[in-house]
């Protein structure tokens, strides 16, 4: 009897995508199904205030929301406008070996290791920003939010290139038709064009750079409070959630880790959202 | 009126060009200038004798290769579990006929793609916690465990490589098949896959550096600082990246601090070797297909 090899490879590759579907389900589906008697069990909302005071009992993680948001979007602040320094580098504005060097470096910086960046800023750049800012420990949201930068800095180079290089082709012949040089091509027609692709490096810079743990675990100080100025201690939710399991000791805070991976999740999906949006209307564009 | 714009972009450009370098040149700086000096023998075995310490005859207490050694293994671990699926699940993706099924999916992988680690970790830790309470209440941090999580983790990345090189080949090759009278999966067999097996290849190895690097899915899921070497699927393990973070605020000495630096170091050759390899190999398969393909 001959099997029929075309159906069973069709059921086998169906079903490893049913496994990737399933478990993604899974992910959402435990974490929320954890998460859910932190509301249902008598404390309601309070999960969602501002004050984290085990000892009293509270046990607030909006402030490890802030944390996270600030220390994000100052690495966003910092690294996007540097990735499209180098992008514009790349593609014209530098000579050309040059620019295919910045290129290999960047490659290069996607596979160095968060915990490598983490452990080399420890005791390079803490001190520094200890002497240079005059205060505090040198742990702190500045020296979290300028590595992280480094760390989003080639995930957002690297698509903004490949957009820019595909539009450029497309705009190549234009631009020598304005008697364009090839630098003023890219200020005036590439980069307007291929605007939704910047914005989507930043959509995606941003996740990274909230969902990075071992940068503000090992170098933001970890306080849970209010960030309010650049040399405070402060606490995201991802070092928050890796702190209370790692100490493994008030199972009280528990809830709130099962809370604080749905926020993460939620901005995930709202991430993810914002990229399909942003690039298929750029595809048909 | 076009010419101020030209030079604010410029000064960006050359600003972003120095500025990146100079920081990468730093921060690796440190760690060669600190951590070349402690790369040696002993760096790995400390003291004990190299064969007798990689056989696991005399267990090493004051050397990195149980760490070595652990994410070796759960490297190995995590391929083979993500492996099936990943590839699978990225034929499915480039093989199948656009459906409502299909976009869903793709949909999943982004998202999948974009959990963070530390999540990862943490549906590790609840899928624990179930288990304790139903079927194994002994269950505990495992090695299996973190590889389990460590391969949800690579999964995308298995996925989206497999997808993008098979998508990647000349739309004749897939007429070829159907040209010869061969069904889909001979098509598949003995035509699509040979002939995108190094970007495939490349995206396992690609895979295979995320899982190297990942320290906050290990943090959670069973990675310890003194396991000595790996013992089982079932016990607890040592691993490069949760060393490099176990030593950044933990050593007793100024010795242990060097290794800290040239375990960094260590690392770091692991994974840009494993990205080279990738991009080696993904630039033949482009190389192969250039010009033979159709650009709209």
């Amino acid at each position: 009897m001959r099997f029929d090899r075309n159906r069973i490879a069709d059921v086998t590759f169906g079903a490893s995508a049913l496994v990737t579907g399933l478990a993604v389900a899974a992910i959402f589906g435990f974490l929320f199904l954890f998460a859910l008697p932190v509301f249902t069990g008598g404390q309601g909302l309070s999960i969602l205030s501002g004050v984290w005071n085990p000892g009293r009992g509270q046990f607030g993680i909006l402030p490890m929301l802030a944390a996270s948001l600030c220390v994000a979007l100052s690495a966003l602040a910092l690294g996007w406008p540097l990735a499209l320094g180098l992008c514009c580098g790349i593609r014209g504005f530098l000579p050309r070996p040059v620019g295919r060097l910045l290129l290999m470096l960047l490659r290069g910086m996607t596979a160095f290791p968060t915990v490598v960046y983490g452990f080399a800023a420890i005791f390079l750049l803490v001190p520094i920003m200890r002497e240079g800012l005059g205060r505090g420990s040198g742990l702190s949201w500045a020296t979290a939010g300028l590595v992280l930068s480094l760390v989003i800095l080639p995930t957002m180079a690297l698509v903004m290139d490949a957009g820019m290089r595909q539009t450029e082709r497309r705009l190549r012949l234009t631009g020598a038709a304005l008697g364009f040089t090839r630098e003023q091509t890219l200020t005036h027609l590439v980069l307007p064009a291929c605007r939704k692709n910047l914005l989507a490096a930043a959509a995606l810079g941003f996740g990274r750079a909230i969902g990075d743990t071992l940068i503000p675990l090992m170098l933001a100080g970890n306080a849970p409070q209010w960030p309010s100025a650049a040399w405070d201690s402060i606490r995201t939710l991802t070092a928050h959630i890796g702190l209370v399991l790692a100490t493994d000791s008030n199972s009280a805070a528990y809830g709130s880790v099962f809370v604080a991976g749905c926020l993460l999740l939620l901005v995930n999906v709202t991430v993810q959202l914002c990229l399909r949006s942003l690039l298929r209307t750029g595809e048909t564009a | 009126m076009s010419r101020p714009a030209t030079y604010f972009v410029r000064t960006a450009v050359w600003g972003a060009a120095l500025i990146v370098p100079l920081a990468l040149a730093a921060l690796t700086g440190v760690l060669v200038t600190r951590g070349a000096g402690a790369l040696d023998a002993n760096l790995f075995f400390g003291g004990v004798p190299a064969l007798q310490a990689m056989t696991g005859r005399i267990p090493v207490w004051d050397g990195i290769w149980p760490a070595c050694a652990g994410t070796l293994s759960l490297l190995g671990l995590t391929m083979l579990l993500a492996l099936g699926p990943g590839i699978g699940c990225g034929i499915y993706l480039a093989t199948s006929t656009a459906s409502r099924a299909k976009a869903l999916l793709g949909f999943a992988v982004d998202l999948l793609a974009g959990i963070p680690s530390i999540v990862m970790g943490l549906f590790g830790f609840t899928m624990l916690l179930m288990l304790r309470r139903t079927i194994a209440p002994n269950a505990g941090a495992s090695l299996l465990l973190a590889a389990c999580c460590l391969a949800l983790l690579v999964l995308p990345v298995l996925v989206s490589t497999t997808r993008a090189a098979l998508e990647s080949l000349p739309r004749q090759l897939h007429l070829t098949g159907a040209a010869m009278g061969l069904g889909k999966w001979q098509t598949l067999r003995h035509i699509l896959l040979p002939s995108s097996a190094r970007g495939i290849l490349g995206g396992i190895l690609l895979a295979a550096g995320r899982a190297a690097e990942d320290t906050a899915v290990i943090m959670l899921t069973g990675a310890v600082a003194n396991a000595g070497l790996p013992a089982g699927v079932f016990s607890r393990f040592e691993a490069l990246p949760f060393t490099i973070f176990y030593r950044s605020s933990q050593y007793r000495d100024a010795l242990e601090l060097e290794q800290g630096f040239a375990t960094t170091l260590v690392l770091l050759v692991l994974s840009l070797s494993l990205l080279a390899g990738a991009s080696k190999l993904q630039r033949t398969l482009e190389q192969r297909w250039q010009g033979i393909r159709d650009d709209d």
